[in-house]
């Protein structure tokens, strides 16, 4: 049977396709226009500077230790609001989405005066000997806190889906609840735990506003790479604010691409099972 | 779902020991987090008493800013609705070549960084960009004035209404919108009778959403702002412009407004899921990958196939 088409295909995809052209491509598209006018030597120059080097490596570092962290904590979260009750669960359930709500600049403020050497946190650290805020750990903080709820968001759904049979048939066989949850629980939450993994790593390595904040801005110490493009757009240095943006760019593709390639993978497996 | 029906085993983590030590680790580490950031925007915007935290808020900059932030509100929020209904009709209702391509382009702007997304405009309307000498010329201004802040805005949220409205039109058939076409209805009617009641908690979240990110925005609106004080700062920038002026409580005075429209957003979005808005349940206002919304649906087949 020749299903009916619908009115409207020629008006919405046109509208559709303007805007996506108008609105993200062609600004993406001059970007790269830009970057590729600078010429293979210019390029790997700008790129492989001494200050963007550190950059990148102060970035990726501290989006790792952030996403480590929120790997656990994550985990931890979801499972107690999928699986505990308790007073006030519904008020945790909602908060969770607060970094995601609070503008990053107010986040920004109110974490380094959260964790200043005379702020609630760091007032306390620091007799410990612990500095946060304009060190790379208060970038750390920056990170895990604009990308908290990315791990317990893509779990949650997933655990509370989780049949119970199959806890039940590894408990009927023995298993103690520390290897049922490593052997049977954590393989099935793993495509879950990799998403949320990825999306948080991703949002890290692009955050801008919550770091500058509290991050110090040293060259080679505290300064992220997302910040030095900015700092060449201020010194009108606009052929290396591009080569550097368009790093950004390559590696947020290449992180959407390798965990869209990684999920198919999980996906095709997890149909098989 | 902490204690077993009579007879059965408790499940998995369900010893007390764990249970407690896991409720305990998590609600320290939020409170930490989370709590204690959002408690200190409110002590530091009143430390200096109430009277001074509505001189703050009533200064002029301050006002000004406030001002600017809803107008790109007021024009970002009604172009990105308009334009996430059409892409939701055209991808859900519609087979054509490319659809996947589309469907992935509309997502690209949650896994770029908001700066790359300032420093891509300024190649396309500033001096140094494709239109910047012709637009000079016309004497049209674009970069530090309000379009370019709407432009960066619109940029950044792009996905924000498509994204909560493909997977439930997807997951709802074209069979109504159909049946309706073949009794005569026309495409608007149908569209306005059909369609839009069974979509509009989902469009009233996206809307939701994609406003609370427009009026937060600060990476790509503070490329091509400009930060003039008084004319293009919009909230969140002037925010940043008290703190560095030393003005710790005029600035969250500032924030504290922002705070408030985070906390409305939440509870608007807790409301919105009660009426099944946001079920296909992802990371809200951040960057789902098209993939992990795929997967997760996978994953979960009841909550995928919910009508």
């Amino acid at each position: 049977m020749r299903r009916r088409v619908l009115p409207g295909l020629p008006l919405s995809l046109g509208i559709t396709l303007f805007y996506v052209g108008l609105i993200v491509a062609l600004p993406i598209g001059a970007l790269v226009f830009k970057a590729a006018s600078l010429g293979p030597q210019d390029y790997w120059r700008i790129v492989s500077s001494g200050r963007a080097l550190a950059s990148y490596r102060v970035t990726i570092a501290c989006a790792a230790a952030a996403t480590a962290f929120n790997l656990v904590f994550g985990l931890a979260l979801a499972w107690v609001l999928s699986r505990y009750s308790f007073p006030g669960k519904r008020f945790v359930d909602a908060i969770v989405d607060l970094p995601f709500a609070l503008p990053t600049a107010v986040a920004g403020i109110a974490l380094t005066t959260l964790f200043a050497a005379n702020g609630w946190f760091g007032s306390v650290l620091a007799q410990a000997g612990i500095l946060v805020a304009y060190t790379p750990l208060g970038i750390v903080v920056a990170m895990t806190f604009t990308s908290l709820p990315f791990v317990v968001r893509t779990v949650q759904p997933v655990l509370e889906d989780l049949d119970p049979a199959l806890e039940e048939a590894a408990q009927s066989l023995g298993g103690s609840d520390l290897s049922i949850f490593a052997r049977v629980i954590l393989p099935l939450l793993a495509p879950a735990l990799l998403a949320g993994v990825s999306l948080s790593f991703a949002r890290s390595l692009g955050e801008f506003g919550a770091i500058i904040f509290i991050a110090g801005n040293q060259p080679f110490e505290t300064e992220i790479t997302a910040l030095l493009a900015f700092i060449r757009l201020e010194e009108y240095d606009y052929q290396a604010a591009a080569a550097i943006a368009s790093v950004l760019l390559v590696t947020a593709f290449a992180i959407l691409a390798a965990t869209n390639l990684l999920q198919a993978r999980a996906l095709r497996y997890m149909q098989r099972a | 779902m902490a204690h077993a029906p009579h007879g059965r085993p408790p499940r998995v983590g369900d010893g007390a020991a764990v249970r407690r030590a896991l409720i305990a680790f998590v609600l320290a580490v939020g409170a930490i987090l989370v709590l204690a950031p959002l408690v200190v925007i409110f002590a530091q915007a009143f430390r200096l008493g109430i009277p001074a935290f509505v001189a703050n808020i009533a200064h002029p900059d301050t006002r000004h800013a406030i001002l600017l932030t809803v107008l790109t509100a007021l024009v970002a929020v009604p172009v990105n609705t308009v334009f996430g209904v059409a892409a939701a009709w055209a991808i859900t209702r519609f087979d054509f070549p490319g659809k996947r391509a589309l469907t992935v382009a509309i997502e690209i702007p949650f896994s770029i960084s908001p700066i790359v997304a300032g420093v891509a405009y300024l190649f396309v309307y500033g001096l140094q960009g494709l239109f910047g000498p012709a637009l000079q010329a016309a004497e049209i201004k674009i970069l530090f004035a309000l379009p370019g802040i709407v432009l960066a805005s619109m940029f950044v949220t792009a996905p924000f209404v498509a994204r909560e409205l493909i997977p439930l039109m997807q997951a709802q058939g074209r069979d109504l919108e159909e049946a309706a076409t073949s009794l005569g209805a026309s495409g608007w009617r149908t569209f306005f009778s059909v369609t839009l009641p069974n979509i509009r908690w989902a469009l009233l979240y996206g809307v939701v959403l994609c406003n609370a990110r427009v009026m937060g925005e600060f990476g790509a609106v503070s490329v091509v702002s400009g930060n003039i004080r008084g004319q293009t700062n919009t909230l969140p920038l002037h925010v940043e412009l008290l703190y560095h002026d030393y003005n710790t409580a005029g600035a969250f005075a500032a924030a504290s407004i922002l705070t408030l429209l985070a906390l409305v957003t939440i509870v608007a979005k807790v409301l919105l899921e009660r009426q099944g808005a946001g079920r296909v349940r992802r990371p809200a206002l951040a960057a789902p990958l098209p993939a992990a919304l795929s997967t997760a649906a996978a994953l979960s087949p009841a909550e995928g196939a919910k009508p």
